[in-house]
């Protein structure tokens, strides 16, 4: 399988705070892989090193077998992110922010793509809403349609379905995978719902405290923790307990 | 360097002040402002002017071109922190844009806002009481031009700070202009300073454009020394401010504080 990512010894220190401690992974393409872990694991900090927002301590780091500490920039053509903690102008409408990012990533016929999104996120109605009367669902919504304006090849999402109602994280993660199967889209996911992880998720990457203490499919990592599904694990790693 | 992402925000920002009513409040209110009450207080004074026979120009001058260097550097460091307080920042240097392109965007957003503000402060100017700027002559180009060079190099030196320390920063977008104001011999001539801040004002660049202002509205002609010395200076601030704005970038990316910002 192609890789996509390929990340070897990565290490981040916070001055002595080691907020990634050797990890090292790798992503095929048209794979999802689930980071997951406790709060403070590591997972935003690998999501954020991976966008070049910040500098790791040490370690390798390949995107599309580029160099991602030389050839940042363009990496970051066919990449995008979303995050449930980040939003957009609020004072500007929905297809007014998705027309300046279009523009960012220097997209042809914007307005066609950007109809189609809004159609794929059912979120049409919207589009000549200013962002500040959305609920946060809907913001999130408009966030993911911006990830995927592009046609990246490779989405990473930070939390992404936090703020959405059950049905519509639902649809979303249908969506994404609808993209996986018709492009081949490779994800890198973060989540706190177990649940969404087993069914998102092809494989795992488990992290405690900047380490990797498992990795595999969902089913592999509960066998090897000998719990019941992925929630067990979970709470007994953050609990310390295994 | 890509003008469509260059274009990009530059026109997130016209998009930002198309509805804004408060946002073009403040690109309108404190100049008009400012200019109604100094501007009657330079009328009252004009009564009892003794040697000083343009103290109107002189005054109205100056206040005008000062204004539009405090726009100048609000235009970048405001424009800054709307991205920030929008929680945008993330989604903008998740793109391909790069530090240069962001930059010389603000730039061009921050002229935008200054034609605005010396289009209505020199239109009240005349209304009000007669003053005309345009009596400075060809002279009032490279004056500007200067004080705008300065006004960018305060905004990107004031950014890189924001970018540093965040949202805690963002008190000095206000107040950095400000500590150039007593050294930048504004509203009275170098002269009048004592010695020492004499000092520190021939190294300031601006304090060069308002003596060459003087200069001309005097009838002392094209102010030639002192815009050479404002165009060198500025070029080491504008050229300090920039290198200073890079590594402030690199040193949030070592301490992982890009994503923080504004939290």
């Amino acid at each position: 399988m192609e890789k996509i990512v390929e990340v070897k010894n990565l290490k981040k220190a916070f001055n002595s705070f080691m907020a990634v401690d050797g990890v090292s992974f790798e992503i095929g393409k048209g794979e999802i892989l689930g980071l997951l872990g406790p709060n403070g694991a590591g997972k935003t900090t690998i999501i954020h090193i991976l966008l070049g927002l910040t500098i790791p301590t040490s370690g390798e780091i390949r995107v599309f077998d580029m160099d991602l500490s030389k050839k940042r920039r363009e990496i970051l053509n066919y990449l995008n992110f979303s995050s449930s903690y980040v939003s957009m102008p609020l004072s500007l409408t929905v297809r007014e922010n998705l027309r300046i990012f279009a523009m960012l990533y220097g997209i042809k016929n914007s307005k066609d793509k950007i109809d189609q999104l809004l159609k794929d996120f059912e979120i049409t109605d919207l589009g000549d809403k200013l962002v500040r009367k959305l609920s946060s669902g809907q913001v999130t919504r408009v966030c993911l349609a911006k990830a995927l304006l592009n046609e990246p090849k490779l989405l990473l999402l930070d939390e992404p379905t936090a703020s959405l109602d059950p049905d519509i994280a639902d649809k979303t993660r249908r969506l994404l995978k609808r993209f996986r199967d018709e492009r081949g889209l490779t994800i890198l996911y973060t989540s706190h719902n177990m649940k969404e992880m087993e069914e998102m998720s092809d494989r795992i990457v488990f992290l405690d405290k900047g380490k990797v203490i498992a990795t595999g499919t969902p089913e592999d990592v509960v066998k090897k923790f000998k719990k019941e599904n992925l929630e067990e694990v979970f709470i007994r790693v953050a609990r310390g307990e295994v | 360097m890509k003008i469509h992402r260059i274009q990009a925000i530059f026109l997130r920002q016209l998009f930002l002040y198309k509805r804004s009513i408060p946002r073009l409040m403040g690109v309108l209110y404190w100049p008009v402002l400012d200019l109604v009450l100094w501007g009657f207080i330079t009328v009252y004074l004009n009564q009892y002017r003794g040697a000083l026979p343009a103290f109107i120009s002189f005054f109205l001058g100056a206040l005008i071109l000062w204004d539009l260097l405090f726009r100048a550097q609000q235009g970048i460091s405001i424009s800054f922190l709307e991205d920030i307080w929008s929680r945008n920042l993330l989604n903008v240097f998740v793109s391909p844009i790069s530090v240069s392109e962001y930059v010389i965007s603000l730039m061009f957003v921050s002229l935008i806002k200054i034609i605005l503000t010396a289009s209505v402060s020199i239109f009240l100017a005349w209304l009000f009481y007669s003053f005309n700027i345009f009596i400075i002559g060809v002279s009032l180009l490279p004056l500007v031009l200067n004080l705008l060079l300065l006004g960018w190099a305060i905004g990107i030196f004031t950014t890189a700070l924001i970018l540093r320390f965040g949202s805690q920063a963002e008190v000095l977008a206000w107040g950095v202009a400000f500590l150039f104001q007593p050294v930048s011999a504004v509203f009275y001539p170098v002269s009048v300073l004592p010695y020492p801040i004499q000092v520190i004002a021939m190294w300031v660049p601006s304090s060069h454009v308002f003596e060459g202002m003087r200069t001309v509205v005097s009838g002392g002609g094209f102010p030639v020394k002192e815009l050479l010395w404002a165009f060198s200076l500025n070029l080491v601030y504008l050229l300090f401010a920039t290198l200073f704005f890079f590594k402030m970038f690199k040193a949030v990316r070592v301490k992982g504080l890009l994503g923080k910002i504004g939290e």
